[in-house]
């Protein structure tokens, strides 16, 4: 998902008998349902995790607003503009959300900025494909944010206080993104032919990107097993993406296109689509730095950060001269 | 990046007399930028009637694991309960 590769302790969850009175309480606690708020003790396993997802959400967030933003001066209409305009400031908004929430567990902002500009932080793969014709907006906004809301409804129940809440929040407002892609969609494949073919493409270079998101097949993950112990992780990949896949294909089916996948075909026995899987290895290639927009999007984030240094520093220097003359003043 | 620009609370008050609730945080150098940010931040989709800013430094916090010492007075005392008292069936509107 958002965040693909959430690395945990390395080690299988202990068992209630091998933890301390602490970690027992704590376990607990989150068994019962209770959240765990910023100052309540918790197991230094749980914050580096926490903290490791919740920023690895964030920056894919900020990370995502750029193939989007490429789209808001190429807007075909005064409307679709205004629309996307408000759909990547909300992005920006998502992730401010999550950074406050993250920096409620002793990280600041900064630093978090600076593990994502070095790269030593990951953010979602998708945001390293190219947006490349205007129906990419209704594919990102239709599958991209799809993906994301299936992710994000069960996270409002995270054991983390803030986080759960940033994630309602979120929740909240990612249905108008989805809902724009899918109208941006219907506009397209029930226009001309050439718009339909448009569509076509779009999902064609978006489909198994977006099935990539919900992260490869972890049920044998110790990573992950730890993570769903602490309730940080909430149900597994496969879980999702098949969700996914099953509420994606009708919708492909009423806007006429074609999902590119020769042996997606509903399962009577299972009662769901079978689907084949994304190619993995592109993943990990991706994930790595080696995407074809990697380069280009650590770019743009690093260059807006190093240009609105001078106005960030102009902004701390007029107000520290305010309090100054406000002291002398006194 | 040594110059970090300070933290602040958001508090909102939403549609319906409700009092104001905490909301989240931000950064910024001064209390009409964080006005401003909250604003944009947290009321995107008209969500409040009043917005509050606090530095963050400014809050003082109770201890979560001092909280037994800290609610015990208020624990033994059910008679602050309108259900401590046994009152006549026949005695009506109380």
């Amino acid at each position: 998902m958002y965040a693909q590769e959430v690395k945990s302790t390395g080690s299988k969850p202990k068992s209630l008998n091998s933890m301390s009175a602490k970690e027992k309480a704590f376990q607990e606690k989150i068994d019962r349902g209770q959240r765990i708020e910023p100052k309540d003790w918790m197991p230094e396993g749980y914050r580096r995790t926490l903290l490791r997802q919740m920023g690895q959400h964030a920056h894919s967030e900020i990370v995502g607003q750029l193939p989007e933003g490429n789209w808001i001066s190429r807007a075909p209409t005064l409307e679709r503009k205004t629309i996307l305009l408000a759909k990547v400031q909300d992005e920006a908004g998502h992730g401010l959300y999550l950074y406050s929430a993250a920096e409620t567990l002793g990280k600041s902002r900064d630093e978090m900025t600076k593990e994502l500009l070095s790269g030593r932080a990951k953010y979602s793969s998708i945001f390293n494909y190219p947006t490349l014709n205007w129906s990419d907006m209704g594919a990102v906004g239709w599958l991209v944010d799809g993906a994301a809301i299936m992710n994000q409804v069960p996270l409002q129940r995270t054991s983390y206080g803030p986080y759960a809440r940033a994630m309602v929040r979120i929740c909240k407002e990612e249905s108008f993104h989805q809902r724009q892609g899918f109208d941006i969609m219907m506009k397209m494949s029930f226009g001309s032919k050439k718009q339909k073919a448009m569509a076509q493409d779009s999902l064609n270079r978006f489909w198994y990107p977006s099935l990539m998101m919900f992260g490869p097949s972890d049920s044998e993950s110790v990573h992950s097993a730890q993570s769903m112990a602490w309730k940080i992780k909430i149900n597994f990949n496969d879980e999702l993406r098949q969700k996914f896949v099953d509420q994606t294909a009708p919708q492909a089916e009423y806007l006429g296109l074609t999902i590119p996948d020769e042996k997606l075909k509903w399962n009577e026995k299972t009662e769901q689509y079978d689907y084949s899987e994304p190619n993995w290895e592109e993943f990990f290639e991706v994930i790595s730095g080696n995407g074809p927009c990697n380069t280009e999007r650590l770019a743009a984030r690093n260059k807006a950060w190093d240009d609105g240094e001078w106005f960030r520093d102009g902004l701390l220097a007029n107000s520290t001269k305010n309090q100054n003359s406000q002291i002398a003043a006194e | 990046m040594a110059n970090e620009l300070p933290l602040w609370e958001v508090f909102i008050r939403g549609q319906h007399g409700t009092a104001h609730r905490h909301v989240g945080s931000l950064h910024a150098t001064d209390a009409g930028m964080a006005m401003n940010n909250a604003r944009d931040v947290y009321t995107r989709r008209n969500e409040g009637l009043s917005i509050w800013v606090v530095p963050s430094s400014e809050i003082v916090a109770s201890i979560p694991s001092k909280k037994g010492p800290l609610f015990d007075p208020s624990k033994d005392k059910i008679y602050r309960h309108p259900s401590f008292y046994n009152i006549p069936v026949e005695v009506k509107k109380i």
